[in-house]
């Protein structure tokens, strides 16, 4: 205990913090002026300009930021402390990414088991869908929405399950590209990792292959009623998390390939795998609660 | 294996060297005290210009009918007198306090992630940048409320909400990255021997809020982007019309809304809890009856957000589900109260300005807790909802109960900061404008709110003009009163006053006192040993 502590590691100042923050800056007055352009005028104006300039910012700052912190990490500066603040920190920036998608999961179970049954007439609310909707029954996946909208409900056979299985393989993969570092056999992580890759690629195109199916044989647009839109946001954000996932394993990836990462240093590479898995997690609730059930 | 082709950075060493010079000291630092005092800062300003909001909404209510203002400015500025406070003021000076003291009362060198640190305090000025600024975008800023609620934010906004749900997004962002900063550096920082139970009670509050925090603020993205979706992109999250509910909104909102309430008070507790003991001489009496409490009041901060939506017409087990949830919370903050008083039993009292803040902290929080109780109950509720009486209430657990507290620890630990003590009478006088002020402005809008005043509405009705009248005054000079406080700050900062001792309070117990006045600007290069 006295050792590991017998020198704190205070880093020094960086520049990137404060790029960040101004691509932030951008990206929020980007996208906040952006998403009103376009539902005035239906056109993109200076807004989109702004945005794609506050990705560029952030993606330099990553990039800067990263790149000092491996610089720092390679030479030995960081000492155990600091490794286990990582793994803390990463670990609760993914509980608060558990409390996004519960965020849209509580609108989920509300709207099947709240608003839709008393939309029909349920609890003491007979007279909400005498009234205001007579006629309308209330079932789940909602394909007739109170308004009238219909649209068909999408299965679970079929992509969604063989979508399933390719996540839980890669879960698998990247376990063994992890028991691989620990035996120090950098052949079995490269390859581990590759697969693991590719089939977050292959996941990302069959959502956007099932999408295309959704819009165009089934009519499940992001505007069918509150089915499509859970369908859609709920589906929608897991599949930017694993573009964010894949993205962070390719770095990881390259890193491998140029020799990094041992045993006993490994920070990155466990905070990718953590992240792989929580992405997997979150796909079979999905799986279970927008699909099947 | 590999060669390391780059030099290494000499950064080892550099720590012991002073600040950087110029304004890239505080852009680029790194420095829990630097990114404290910038916090601190930002929102003592941001409280400035949410203060002058409420002025003007004070003015309009200064007489009944509509005079002074437009109605829809009026709603653009209890919206953004709102969000500026909450999101602006009190939460960023708690962290402010977080950066300066934790480290410093856990012997830690620094927060644990220095540099995230830094990225999470510069958001702030650009989303608030970003929030100010759409008060000028046509069609006016937000002007829903600060809850948001649906249908107001979807349907009837204006086109600025775009700007609104992003800059709330990038706040979030900010304040996940500084919980999980305060959160890592606790659990992982503290000097050897530093226990759990042997942590100061603001750095075991903070930790709570943390959590708080990190389970929250997600949420309130979620429900931003359902706003996002619901106006600008056809989705029906909150229209029945498409199998949804404006009411799932109130649902949503509130599961961050209430335990945000909690994140803007635990802090305070930690703050009493520390002051209260230095002043009687005595030690907290309870401390881990606090620890329990403060973890008992998180808990339950959880499972009472639906009171704050008694009259939507739910079922009435959930009314009294939540009506019963919520009284309970009324036991560990009772706890609290009856510690604080407890330690100044028979303990040998002085009254320095902190102290009275303190002091007049315990008395008027408890009041905002009573009405708050009063709010609870389910059936009685549905006569104050909605009206100045809730106004009363939040008010005086807020500014009377979290803003007395933020006063309390500036008066607590300036002289430790800046090295000199403060000008005592100006605190003290202060203290007495800010007291007798804070009453006359707060406590007749209870009166007005049992007679049934509506809130967020420019107009009222004729008989409620003379209790608004000395409800304006009251509030002007409570404005006011915070100018002496800026200029006592600025005076202190200017380090004009006597040099403090390295232990300025003679009862004051724990390790910021053990180092410099004022604090060198690493503290700890190695870890102090704790008894």
């Amino acid at each position: 205990m006295t050792e590991q502590h017998s020198q704190y590691y205070v880093p020094t100042q960086s520049p990137w913090p404060i790029v960040g923050a101004f691509g932030f800056f951008l990206v929020a007055v980007g996208a906040g002026t952006l998403v009103a352009q376009l539902s005035q005028t239906g056109e993109a104006g200076w807004g989109q300009m702004v945005l794609m300039a506050g990705l560029f910012v952030l993606f330099i700052m990553m990039f800067g930021w990263f790149k000092d912190q491996i610089q720092e990490s390679r030479v030995g500066l960081h000492n155990q402390q600091l490794g286990i603040s990582y793994r803390q920190g990463m670990s609760w920036f993914i509980f608060s990414e558990v409390m996004f998608f519960g965020a849209f999961f509580g609108a989920l179970f509300y709207a099947r088991m709240i608003s839709v049954p008393w939309l029909g007439g349920a609890s003491n609310n007979v007279m909400t869908g005498e009234i205001l909707w007579p006629g309308f029954e209330a079932i789940w996946p909602l394909t007739t929405t109170p308004a009238g909208n219909t649209t068909q409900a999408m299965g679970y056979w079929g992509l969604p399950l063989i979508n399933t299985l390719i996540l839980l393989t890669s879960s698998v993969t990247i376990h063994f590209a992890h028991t691989g570092l620990e035996a120090d056999k950098r052949k079995q992580v490269a390859w581990m990792l590759g697969f693991t890759i590719l089939l977050g690629s292959c996941f990302l195109a069959l959502q956007v292959e099932e999408y295309i199916h959704a819009y165009q044989d089934l009519g499940l647009k992001l505007d069918s009623g509150v089915y499509g839109n859970t369908f859609f946001l709920l589906t929608g954000f897991h599949g930017m998390h694993v573009t964010l996932g894949t993205l962070f394993l390719i770095v990881i990836f390259f890193r491998i390939l140029a020799g990094h990462f041992s045993a006993d240093n490994q920070f990155a590479f466990q905070a990718a795998s953590w992240y792989w898995h929580f992405v997997d997690v979150v796909w079979l609730c999905l799986f279970v609660f927008v699909y099947i059930l | 294996m590999n060669t390391i082709t780059q030099t290494a950075p000499t950064h080892a060493d550099e720590h012991h060297h002073g600040p950087a010079k110029g304004i890239k000291r505080w852009i680029f630092t790194t420095n829990h005290k630097d990114i404290g005092t910038l916090y601190l800062w930002f929102a003592f300003i941001m409280f400035l210009v949410g203060g002058a909001m409420a002025m003007v909404i004070r003015a309009e209510l200064f007489q009944p009918g509509l005079q002074i203002v437009e109605p829809h400015f009026f709603n653009q500025m209890t919206t953004v007198h709102g969000l500026i406070m909450v999101f602006g003021a009190v939460m960023p000076a708690f962290t402010g306090l977080a950066n300066w003291m934790i480290p410093m009362m856990i012997g830690a060198p620094d927060m644990a992630l220095p540099r995230m640190n830094n990225l999470s305090f510069w958001i702030l000025p650009f989303a608030f940048l970003i929030l100010l600024s759409s008060l000028f975008v046509e069609g006016g800023g937000p002007a829903f409320g600060w809850t948001f609620y649906a249908p107001l934010s979807t349907t009837y906004s204006g086109d600025s909400t775009a700007l609104f749900v992003f800059a709330v997004h990038i706040m979030g962002i900010s304040s996940i990255m500084g919980a999980i900063n305060v959160v890592v550096t606790i659990w992982n920082m503290r000097a050897p021997g530093m226990t759990w139970m042997k942590m100061p009670l603001f750095v075991w509050t903070w930790f709570i809020t943390a959590y708080l925090l990190i389970a929250v603020m997600p949420v309130l993205a979620g429900a931003v982007t359902m706003v996002l979706t619901d106006k600008y992109f056809g989705t029906s999250f909150f229209n029945a019309a498409g199998g949804g509910d404006p009411v799932m909104f109130q649902h949503i909102f509130w599961f961050f809304g209430h335990p945000e309430v909690y994140i803007m008070i635990l802090p305070a507790f930690g703050i009493i809890s520390t002051i209260v003991p230095t002043f009687s001489r005595k030690p907290l009496f309870g401390y881990s009856s606090m620890v329990y409490a403060t973890a008992s009041i998180a808990f339950l901060s959880f499972i009472v957000w639906a009171h704050h939506m008694f009259t939507t017409g739910m079922p009435v087990f959930a009314e009294l589900f939540f009506m019963y949830c919520t009284m309970l919370i009324s036991v560990p903050t009772g706890v609290k109260v009856f510690n604080w008083v407890a330690t100044m039993w028979r303990g040998a009292l002085s009254f320095e300005v902190p102290m009275m803040f303190s002091i007049a902290f315990i008395v008027l929080f408890t009041m905002g807790g009573f009405s708050g109780l009063m709010l609870a109950i389910t059936p009685v509720d549905f006569q104050y909802h909605d009206t100045y009486f809730v106004v009363a209430h939040f008010h005086y657990v807020l500014v009377t109960g979290a803003i007395f507290s933020l006063i309390a620890a500036t008066y607590y630990w300036l002289p430790k900061w800046t090295g000199v003590m403060y000008d005592i009478g100006l605190a003290k006088l202060h203290f007495w404008c800010s007291l007798i002020s804070v009453n006359v402005l707060f406590f007749p809008m209870h009166f007005v709110g049992l007679a049934g005043m509506p809130r967020r509405i420019p107009d009222y009705s004729i008989q409620f003009a003379n209790w608004n009248q000395i409800i304006s005054l009251g509030g002007f000079a409570f404005g006011l009163s915070q100018l002496i406080f800026l200029a006592l700050v600025i005076k202190a900062c200017r380090k004009k006053g006597d040099p403090v001792p390295d232990k300025v309070w003679d009862g004051a117990t724990g390790l910021e006192w053990e180092v410099k006045s004022p604090a060198p600007y690493h503290t700890f290069t190695t870890p102090p040993e704790i008894k």
